[in-house]
């Protein structure tokens, strides 16, 4: 298990240190993440600031705490939707093929022709206020492809296995057949997946709020490294705990993915040694 | 060029045709698609009644959805792609025709970058594998997929345009090459972590097939073995994947362009953005959206071509 790369276990222990930070972080934060205090704008840490200040002297812990559960929960709730409806959609496409299959292909190509970013940029400059909802559709709106994807390579391989044959065999009906047979058994590559996506979609917050697109809270990690890249020459300490905030965080869901992937590869390994 | 090519071609072709006429569909519905009236969005709703009936005019906004689309398909048809409505004088088109040179300068030197580092990267892996040549490659791989532009970009400036006061600094005359190296390390950093992997993975698979045996059995160089006979082969997958992160490409240059106020496909896409210029928005998104559905089609192209056991399903 993992002999080859020990580093992957960073992975698990980084998105754990992520996911308490946005479950505790907003209730130990010191300040209000917008509280204004001008007198004390750009300062190094303190003891009163122990990552220092922001513009208009916000206390950039607290921005951090903050900006983690919004992260949190953007990435959640786009990677959640993007794998409901990507997981529907392929689950379909794969079993009941023919023209079913050539309709979501071809959907899902022309979503592909998209690069996700600036589909999502397009998405949010039709908006008059852009909220978490926005970001989170429009991060979902190319989201799902891959799950799609993955969802329906799996079925075409699940419904030739012969438990599936014996069920319809047995007269169970199509649904029956999907939501207890091929379901069930879909979803090792598909959380693989959702996890490496938490990351690209923390990232794609951050990268959207980083240029001025984000969900108008002002609490972002991404609209925190704007702000420092701003006044990087004479204070990159708010653009330094910024970048290396979002850097770390997309590291450790990249890492996690990885060490599962080798995880699950592990296991099938051992299985098709065992038979 | 036998019968099965000319048949992929042309079915590749249209089913290209197909896409990029359903993207130019979508461009259209984007501003009908999103709730309220578009309208509301780009005047607020301060504006006089007058204002908001010459924009409604002005957007086709007044005639049925039938007619809508009809002039945009003549306005894309003709080339122009209708006119921004901040600049009332300039065609979306031509905007998009002052700022794509420096976007491409920016996507090409960033994927001259990418495939210069990453070959010899991979390679090395690949013929240390497990050793300490490979254990720098593969974590520099790793750490450079990891890091975000929006994180490397200040990080470079920081270093090499303020410490070290080395290069040009974002703002500073952008039409000098010196002024592209910052953006190009940016943009390309993680294109190269991507390839270096491909390459590695790709090199080990084809190091391991008999006729590179036999080549050394043949007592052929090692330099031989890896350039003529290995590499070969070895980098058609990685050409793939390089040609498959054009999209990517794009959005890092997007990005990157504002980090480094750099004029480009990106800065006209967030001024865009930023005015409410639907048109220009529009427009973007469709040279965007046409560049890679061309890109891909050329790829799939050039894949059946340069290797006949792909199967022309």
């Amino acid at each position: 298990m993992n002999r080859s790369r020990p580093a992957l276990r960073l992975g698990p222990l980084i998105v754990g240190a992520f996911a308490m930070t946005a479950l505790v972080g907003p209730a130990l934060s010191p300040y209000a993440p917008e509280a204004i205090a001008l007198e004390h704008a750009f300062e190094l840490p303190s003891a009163d600031h122990p990552l220092g200040t922001s513009d208009n002297g916000t206390d950039i812990l607290s921005v951090l705490l903050h900006g983690a559960r919004l992260a949190a929960v953007i990435a959640l709730l786009s990677v959640g939707l993007s794998l409901a409806v990507g997981t529907t959609l392929g689950t379909i496409a794969g079993y009941f093929g023919g023209r079913t299959d050539h309709v979501v292909s071809a959907f899902a190509d022309l979503v592909q022709a998209f690069p996700g970013i600036l589909l999502a940029i397009g998405i949010m400059a039709l908006t008059a206020n852009p909220g978490i909802t926005h970001v989170v559709v429009a991060l979902s709106a190319t989201g799902w492809v891959l799950f799609a994807r993955i969802a329906r390579a799996q079925t075409l391989t699940l419904r030739q296995m012969e438990f599936v044959l014996a069920a319809r065999a047995l007269g169970a009906g199509q649904l029956r057949i999907l939501a207890r047979h091929i379901a069930p058994n879909l979803w090792g590559p598909l959380v693989v997946q959702a996890t490496s996506g938490l990351g690209m979609a923390i990232l794609a917050e951050s990268t959207l709020s980083f240029l001025g697109l984000g969900p108008g809270a002002r609490a972002s990690w991404g609209a925190l490294l704007d702000q420092g890249s701003a006044v990087l020459l004479r204070f990159p300490h708010v653009a330094l705990i910024a970048g290396s905030a979002i850097s770390l965080t997309v590291l450790g869901f990249n890492l996690a993915g990885d060490w599962m992937r080798d995880l699950a590869d592990a296991r099938s390994v051992e299985a098709n040694a065992s038979n | 060029m036998n019968a099965a090519f000319v048949r992929y071609l042309g079915l590749r072709t249209m089913r290209a045709a197909l896409t990029v006429w359903a993207v130019i569909s979508l461009v259209f519905l984007m501003i009908h698609l999103v709730p309220g009236d578009p309208v509301d969005v780009i005047l607020g709703d301060q504006a006089s009644p007058e204002d908001r009936a010459d924009l409604r005019r002005t957007l086709r906004l007044d005639q049925p959805l039938l007619s809508q689309y009809g002039h945009f398909l003549s306005d894309v048809a003709d080339g122009s792609l209708g006119n921004s409505f901040r600049q009332r004088q300039a065609s979306v088109a031509s905007l998009l025709r002052e700022a794509m040179p420096h976007t491409a300068w920016l996507a090409l030197s960033s994927l001259a970058f990418a495939l210069a580092l990453a070959i010899p990267l991979g390679a090395v892996a690949a013929l240390k594998r497990g050793r300490l040549g490979d254990r720098v490659a593969t974590t520099a791989a790793m750490l450079g997929i990891a890091i975000p532009n929006i994180w490397l970009g200040p990080l470079l400036v920081l270093g090499f345009g303020v410490q070290l006061q080395l290069l040009p600094m974002p703002g500073s005359d952008s039409t000098t090459g010196a002024a592209l190296i910052l953006p190009t390390i940016t943009v390309g950093t993680a294109l190269m972590a991507i390839l270096a992997r491909q390459t590695r993975g790709a090199l080990i698979e084809v190091l391991s097939e008999p006729y590179i045996q036999a080549a050394r059995a043949r007592g052929l160089s090692p330099a031989t073995v890896l350039f003529r006979h290995a590499l070969r082969n070895a980098l058609m997958p990685v050409i793939t994947v390089a040609a498959a992160q054009l999209g990517a490409l794009l959005s890092g240059a997007v990005i990157t362009e504002k980090i480094f106020e750099r004029p480009g496909l990106g800065t006209l896409f967030l001024e865009a953005f930023f005015d409410r210029d639907i048109p220009v928005v529009q427009g973007c998104v469709l040279v965007i959206a046409l560049i890679y559905v061309t890109v891909n089609l050329l790829v799939d192209l050039f894949y059946v071509w340069i290797d006949p056991r792909v199967r022309l399903a």
